[in-house]
């Protein structure tokens, strides 16, 4: 038996989770909410982390029923994410390593989705589709790598709905995606706004800017579309554009299955459009709720887990952090 | 009559066809139209989308690809010719190359069988690609959805040295700008790169190829270095 605690806070959310051979045996979070109209800066997001840190550490041991001496690994997001917020987990991960003397673990934050997802899906080779407030990827393994076929040319699309909830000041508490999700469903009328597809990269960037400039200055003010409908007629937009290049993607590899991962994966609009395209090409969709789409600790822990199976640790001076770490950096030595 | 959306030529066509493939855009069949081999590429309705944002986007791919290819095939592309379009279906009518295999099965048979001469041949590959694309970059011609499985090779005729065609131009549009062009190059480094890992010094043949041959090149180039680095690009940042 393998058991291994995960730690996680490359953006807004804390997170440590552990797991025993695949079991998720504790999986506690916070959430850092900033007020409506704002963003979470680094600094203040790493000030919440060391506030709560050690509270959801005792909490994920106490949950779990484990004691450390039970721990055969920590394991730690090593990136990509927010500088201040990595620091801050990785130091409390070292710490802890060194104390309970166990080997420590950098792990991907995007392959701890991908192998989140595997591991509760039992989605066996599916394209990916990772969405999240930081990445949009559409991602295969092959060849001991997850290959990116596909992702956005500038913003994330979970940073695309940020920034429109801050435009039309939407609340961020639980989180300004979901709140989008809500309004949307009260949307009637469809309005059009860019849609712009290149291959199997898409670009969201456009669609922000001309919200941002027209909607706000002239159809809001003038009663030609309601919240609501801005709300509908994006998310319409942007999850069609995800689902395109999904489906481009699967074409490409020849794949039939198709997993989301991260975030926005939640999105049960998102999780209907993929579901359409899948029965139309007799696909099958894989998605998880918000236990584990959402950035948590316990998705660090399978992805150490995986890696400390197949031999892989990480010495003490390597154990730094990165803003900047490509999906497709780490070989994969757990998959054939 | 029109049953289906389809026209009544249309109909008649498809029940002589073999459906070969559905992709992200369309269902690709195989037949014969007026005693030629023809490729059947028709747009459907994606259910997923919204029907207004899926007719809009319907109507534009398939009149863009059309124009691209006519484009061009005047520019002295090889590009299948189009025989017949059906607006009342988005189904477009092409000229099927027979006997032709994806650059992706090229490669990846080559890099499985290696030969003496393999990496000779895929350098000329390469090289044939980037001077393709800076022809195609030269008529303004920005294709959309570059990968090696919309290249076709074939053996020519008179020289016996395989042609090269560019196929599925749905996501193609006119534009001088080299930001279009430069993310047109992107795409295609991205989908190589992905598709056949370890590939990064064919790539670099590929650029050096499309460089020497187009005039404009340099702010393409300029374009696809920025792109590379763009926002969550490189860095993922969050």
């Amino acid at each position: 038996m393998t058991v291994v605690i995960g730690f996680e806070g490359s953006a807004n959310k804390i997170g440590v989770g552990i797991i025993r051979d695949g079991e998720v045996l504790s999986n506690p979070r916070r959430t850092y909410i900033t007020p409506p109209g704002q963003g979470f800066l680094p600094s203040d997001t790493a000030r919440h982390h060391r506030g709560v840190i050690l509270t959801v550490l005792k909490e994920a041991l106490e949950e779990a029923g484990i004691k450390p001496d039970d721990i055969d690994c920590v394991a730690y997001t090593k990136g990509p994410g927010m500088g201040a917020p990595l620091v801050t987990v990785a130091l409390v991960a070292r710490t802890v390593a060194q104390l309970w003397a166990k080997p420590l673990l950098g792990v991907n934050h995007c392959i701890g989705h991908i192998e989140m997802g595997r591991l509760i899906t039992q989605a066996n080779n599916p394209t990916v589709l990772y969405v999240s407030g930081g990445n949009t990827q559409v991602i295969a393994y092959s060849e001991r790598r997850y290959r990116i076929f596909g992702e956005t040319i500038d913003i994330a699309v979970g940073n695309c709905l940020d920034r429109f909830a801050r435009v039309i000041k939407i609340s961020n508490d639980p989180s300004p995606g979901y709140n989008i999700e809500q309004m949307a469903k009260r949307g009637k009328q469809y309005v059009e706004l860019p849609y712009t597809v290149k291959g199997m990269d898409v670009s969201f960037s456009g669609i922000l800017s001309y919200i941002e400039v027209t909607f706000t200055s002239k159809m809001l003010t003038s009663d030609q579309c309601t919240a609501e409908d801005l709300c509908f007629s994006l998310q319409e937009t942007l999850f069609s554009m995800l689902v395109e290049i999904t489906e481009r993607a699967m074409a490409h590899c020849g794949s039939q299955e198709v997993l989301i991962v991260g975030g926005v994966g939640c999105n049960i609009r998102l999780q209907e459009m993929m579901g359409v395209m899948c029965k139309e090409r007799g696909a099958k969709l894989f998605a998880t709720d918000e236990r584990f789409c959402i950035d948590n600790g316990a998705m660090i822990a399978q992805a150490g887990w995986e890696m400390f199976r197949s031999g892989q640790v990480t010495e003490l001076s390597d154990s730094w952090i990165t803003q900047r770490y490509r999906t497709d950096e780490v070989e994969v030595t757990w998959r054939d | 009559m029109a049953v289906d959306g389809r026209s009544v030529a249309t109909q008649q066509f498809l029940k002589k066809t073999d459906q070969i493939k559905q992709g992200a855009e369309a269902r690709v069949y195989r037949g014969i139209f007026l005693g030629k081999p023809t490729i059947f590429k028709e747009r459907f309705p994606k259910l997923y989308r919204h029907p207004l944002l899926d007719e809009k986007l319907t109507h534009r791919r398939t009149v863009q690809e059309v124009r691209s290819l006519l484009r061009c095939r005047k520019a002295g592309i090889s590009v299948p010719a189009v025989y017949f379009v059906d607006h009342s279906c988005h189904c477009i009518f092409l000229e099927d190359i027979v006997g032709s295999i994806t650059v992706r099965e090229y490669i990846a048979s080559t890099q499985l069988t290696p030969q003496k001469n393999q990496e000779e041949s895929l350098d000329q590959l390469a090289k044939k690609i980037g001077l393709v694309l800076a022809k195609m970059h030269e008529e303004d011609v920005v294709h959309g959805d570059l990968t090696t499985s919309n290249m076709l090779l074939k053996a020519g005729v008179e020289t016996g040295e395989a042609d090269l065609f560019l196929i599925d131009f749905g996501l193609s549009y006119i534009s001088a700008l080299p930001e279009d062009k430069g993310v047109d190059m992107y795409v295609l480094e991205k989908a190589f790169l992905s598709t056949h890992p370890n590939t990064e010094a064919l790539f670099d043949k590929l650029l050096k190829a499309y460089a020497s041959s187009y005039r404009k090149s340099h702010g393409v180039i300029n374009k696809l270095n920025e792109v590379r680095l763009r926002g969550r690009k490189r860095s993922m940042v969050g």
